[in-house]
């Protein structure tokens, strides 16, 4: 076999061999897709619950914008931003956009003159802010495509602990923002902003549950307030953990639109290597005939 | 509505609709103390404390469920317990849980004793569960 027929078998077998790992990498990103709308579907009644309870107990408390989480500073000078960017490459650019939206918000945020304060879930994200030597004041890695409620309750619990400062009540960021990638479907992901602290207080009287029906005069126990206390860091926390599910979703319909562009490349490929390689073939197929034909006609001349 | 006479439960985690069904009495922990739910309660919200939650179903058997920490609601005998972590008694793993109480239990000395109360409500629930089986 030829030199330049060898080559190219080479570079075919070569390419056959990531075909099967992209489409394979495609594979179970859909079926984890599948799985991660599961989870964000199956975490709904709690939120529901929670926003009717809180929306219950806030309508009972006694002013409730003045309490620590929903109250606004009067100067803000500090903000935090949790990034959520995905633990492993091969999703396209779907790291890169969460980590411009979120060069973008710390850029608006500075011209505003706050200081930001970056959290940041995910290897990717956590890799280029520590290439660029910018300081974290948290990191969380090895669960983005898994996300569990432990991970969003350790992550809501340092943001509400950032929030609240010291005991004095100094020292804390004034606004908390996630950069999360919302999964629309699964040809659409898009990334957003949301601001989770403080909380946004609606000022008209929320008086009736999502579906319509005035709240039951409940009784609360031990009281309104205290119920609201301890409500409102769970809300945040369920925050927390909706934007890591629906960005692990967005991460995996990501990954397999980029392994799936990926194997139709490698298709591709492997069909001009083929060609080119049957061209080899019959050249030299060719050039030996010539040979024996040559070397044919110089014996018997 | 519904039979008068029944209350309709939801266990409701973060992660996901535990375990929903009819039961003839809850009885749940909150910070005052222990409260038991009876049909035609009156509405009810109120906070959880670790502990294990009663529920006793139609057929008069007892089920277990371990909360750890959240709320509940009572309206017209709609129960809906919602709890950021909370296991039914068939699920916890029992000797995973006692490994978890003894180190809890040699930690205790200066963590919080968050991680110890929620070691010891789940050997209770699959304790019992145990017993009643």
């Amino acid at each position: 076999m030829g030199a330049q027929l060898r080559v190219f078998r080479r570079r075919i077998r070569s390419v056959q061999a990531t075909k099967k790992i992209t489409k394979a990498m495609e594979l179970i990103a859909s079926s984890r897709i599948v799985k991660a709308q599961q989870r964000l579907d199956a975490s709904m009644p709690y939120l529901t619950q929670l926003v009717d309870a809180v929306s219950a107990a806030a309508s009972h408390a006694t002013d409730v914008s003045s309490h620590p989480l929903t109250a606004r500073a009067e100067k803000q000078e500090r903000a935090a931003i949790l990034l959520i960017t995905a633990d492993r490459g091969l999703a396209g650019a779907y790291s890169t956009n969460a980590i411009k939206e979120g060069e973008a918000l710390t850029r608006n945020l500075g011209e505003k003159g706050m200081s930001v304060t970056p959290y940041v879930v995910g290897r990717k994200g956590v890799s280029y802010y520590r290439f660029r030597g910018r300081e974290m004041a948290g990191e969380y890695t090895g669960f983005t495509d898994q996300p569990t409620y432990a991970d969003a309750k350790r992550i809501g619990e340092d943001l509400l602990a950032a929030f609240h400062g010291d005991e004095n009540g100094e020292g804390g960021v004034d606004e908390i923002h996630v950069v999360y990638t919302h999964f629309v479907n699964m040809g659409t992901q898009e990334t957003r902003v949301r601001r989770i602290l403080p909380l946004e207080v609606v000022d008209e009287v929320v008086d009736t549950t999502e579906d319509g029906n005035p709240f039951p005069l409940y009784e609360f126990e031990p009281s309104p307030e205290a119920v609201l206390d301890a409500l409102l860091p769970r809300y945040i926390e369920q925050m927390v953990y909706l934007s890591l599910l629906t960005s692990a979703a967005s991460e995996h319909a990501a990954r397999r639109r980029a392994m799936k562009s990926a194997t139709d490349n490698a298709e591709e490929l492997i069909r001009s290597l083929t060609r080119q390689a049957n061209q080899a073939r019959q050249a030299e197929i060719t050039q030996e005939i010539s040979e024996i034909v040559g070397g044919a006609d110089a014996l018997s001349a | 509505m519904a039979d008068p006479g029944i209350l309709e439960v939801a266990v409701v985690s973060a992660e996901r609709l535990l375990w929903q069904g009819e039961a003839k009495s809850v009885v749940a922990k909150t910070p005052e103390g222990e409260i038991g739910i009876l049909p035609g309660h009156e509405p009810v919200l109120s906070l959880l404390v670790e502990s294990p939650l009663r529920i006793e179903e139609p057929d008069g058997s007892k089920m277990l469920v371990a909360v750890h920490g959240g709320f509940f609601s009572v309206d017209s005998n709609k129960v809906n317990v919602i709890a950021e972590i909370a296991e039914l008694a068939e699920d916890i793993d029992l000797e995973r849980a006692k490994a978890a109480l003894a180190k809890a239990q040699a930690a205790a000395e200066d963590e919080d004793a968050s991680a110890l109360k929620r070691a010891e409500t789940r050997i209770t629930v699959a304790g019992a569960a145990k017993s009643l089986h």
